[in-house]
């Protein structure tokens, strides 16, 4: 795996291998000493130029319990918010020495941009590109139904919400069918993107039917901030037709988990109840999130190959 | 890990598989005898050849002395000082048996020991799990070229080789068979 900028690029069992890799990575984190020595020596920098506290911090915590030296360059009070090019600031930290960097932009696409261009010979991890991709988000989210459910194969996903604004979405919706799970994305017509009917996925617009067959209900957070026009007439009719009550909640199967992304609009999307009920697992996702990132640091700069750029 | 031997490739049989039942049988006494019993004892295999040694050694250990010790396995991947010569590699599964490994006498056991590093990288991790009153070290073959300061306590055989050779185990967990041969290479 020389970088991971979307979960297209992974087939089974590469995806497979990072989930594997987490799972025992959850072994040797889950006692007092949860640091491990692995990536001694290698810097993991952080390039955030959108705000993304959990993200980062996700991405931080991964990166120092494999015991890698840490910087965290953020879009606010650097020089990128001088207007500073991609390219200058990738060439800036080429020269402090990056062996990963770790990446969100608000424009789908500059991760892999920063991967191809020949400006760094870090490695680069894409933590969300617009309204792109998120695969680490992706990976723990198939993590944390795998601990649930066992193998994903012919299991049963619904992702509901605001698949449009939604970079988490799009990859869960490839991971997922890599895995062998059956996705199907529930939402407001006007929230569904343009062909989505190429992806590898069915649609519905009628959730309760969907919830009586899932193994597991994504909620996606309703991202007012990048809505200008109005998608759906009112949060109250929105919360009606595609929230998850405790009504609904009902509806599912015993064995069926509830995730959501983060952050959540409680009483939008997904009702506190909900939420908080012994059938959420979101606060796990969050733990799972920094497994699945050591995995994926692990797996990029464990090995031997980025000595070899001389 | 291994294949299973070919006739057509110049090896040599180092032990039978009742060699292998011999010498387990015999460290596993020596385990008890040289700790005063299974008191405090807990085995770890260092994967992969060394956790079906373990879990065999510690089924030999209850028969004499019931209840037994508790067995598990350690990973030393993450704690290898030759992971930037090759590619990153698969995981393989650390269980540390519940009761931990505080105060209690750690008998780390492998295939073969050569070099010695991966002992070395298991002593590494160990710190990072707890703090053993001691840790003791079977091997089923030891090999010599040691690289580090590190000696076995309790060897199943003592196996003169080149750096040429390798020297190869193949267990019933694995490959179905018990066996271990010694491989010349280039020949």
């Amino acid at each position: 795996m020389q970088h991971l900028l979307s979960a297209a690029d992974l087939d089974r069992e590469a995806a497979v291998r990072i989930l594997d890799t987490a799972q025992e990575m959850s072994r040797l984190t889950d006692r007092a000493i949860k640091k491990l020595p692995t990536l001694r020596g290698r810097t993991v920098v952080n390039l955030f130029f959108e705000d993304s506290t959990r993200t980062r911090t996700s991405f931080e915590l991964a990166a120092k319990r494999l015991s890698a030296d840490v910087v965290n360059f953020s879009a606010k009070g650097s020089s990128l918010s001088k207007g500073e090019s991609l390219k200058d600031t990738a060439l800036t930290l080429e020269a402090m020495g990056a062996d990963a960097i770790v990446v969100r932009h608000p424009a789908s696409g500059a991760p892999h941009r920063l991967a191809t261009a020949g400006w760094v010979s870090a490695r680069v991890v894409n933590a969300g590109d617009g309204t792109h991709e998120h695969p680490t988000q992706a990976l723990l989210d198939a993590y944390t139904m795998r601990r649930h459910l066992g193998d994903l194969e012919g299991r049963a996903v619904v992702v509901v919400g605001d698949v449009l604004h939604s970079r988490v979405a799009r990859s869960n919706v490839l991971l997922l069918h890599t895995l062998g799970a059956q996705v199907t994305l529930v939402g407001p017509p006007t929230l569904l993107p343009v062909g989505v009917e190429s992806w590898p996925c069915r649609v519905s617009y009628d959730l309760d039917t969907e919830l009586a067959k899932a193994d597991a209900v994504m909620m996606l957070r309703v991202q007012l901030e990048r809505m200008g026009a109005s998608y759906f007439p009112s949060a109250r009719e929105y919360s009606r037709r595609y929230g998850l009550d405790d009504d609904r909640l009902h509806l599912l199967p015993e064995h069926a988990v509830v995730l959501h992304p983060g952050p959540m609009n409680r009483g939008m999307e997904i009702t506190a109840d909900v939420a908080d009920s012994p059938r959420s697992v979101i606060v796990e996702q969050v733990g799972n999130g920094v497994l699945v990132r050591m995995a994926v640091l692990y797996l990029l700069l464990g090995g031997g190959d980025v000595e070899d750029r001389g | 890990m291994s294949h299973a031997p070919q006739a057509d490739e110049a090896m040599h049989v180092l032990l039978s598989a009742a060699d292998i039942a011999r010498a387990l049988t015999r460290i596993g006494h020596e385990i008890l005898e040289r700790n005063k019993g299974c008191d405090d004892v807990v085995l770890l295999g260092i994967p992969r050849g060394g956790v079906p040694l373990a879990h065999r050694l510690a089924e030999r250990m209850a028969a004499v002395e019931p209840p037994g010790v508790p067995v598990g396995s350690l990973d030393v991947t993450m704690y290898r000082d030759d992971l930037r010569l090759r590619p990153a590699r698969a995981l393989e599964r650390t269980d540390i048996p519940s009761a931990g490994i505080d105060d209690r006498v750690v008998v780390l056991v492998d295939d073969v020991l050569f070099s010695g590093r991966t002992v070395r990288a298991a002593l590494t991790a160990l710190d990072d799990v707890g703090r053993p009153r001691a840790v003791q070290l079977a091997v089923l073959v030891d090999r010599g070229h040691r690289e580090l300061p590190i000696r076995p306590d309790y060897v199943g055989k003592n196996v003169p080789t080149s750096r040429a050779e390798s020297v190869r185990v193949h267990l019933v967990e694995s490959d179905g068979v018990d066996q271990v041969v010694l491989l010349r290479e280039g020949t």
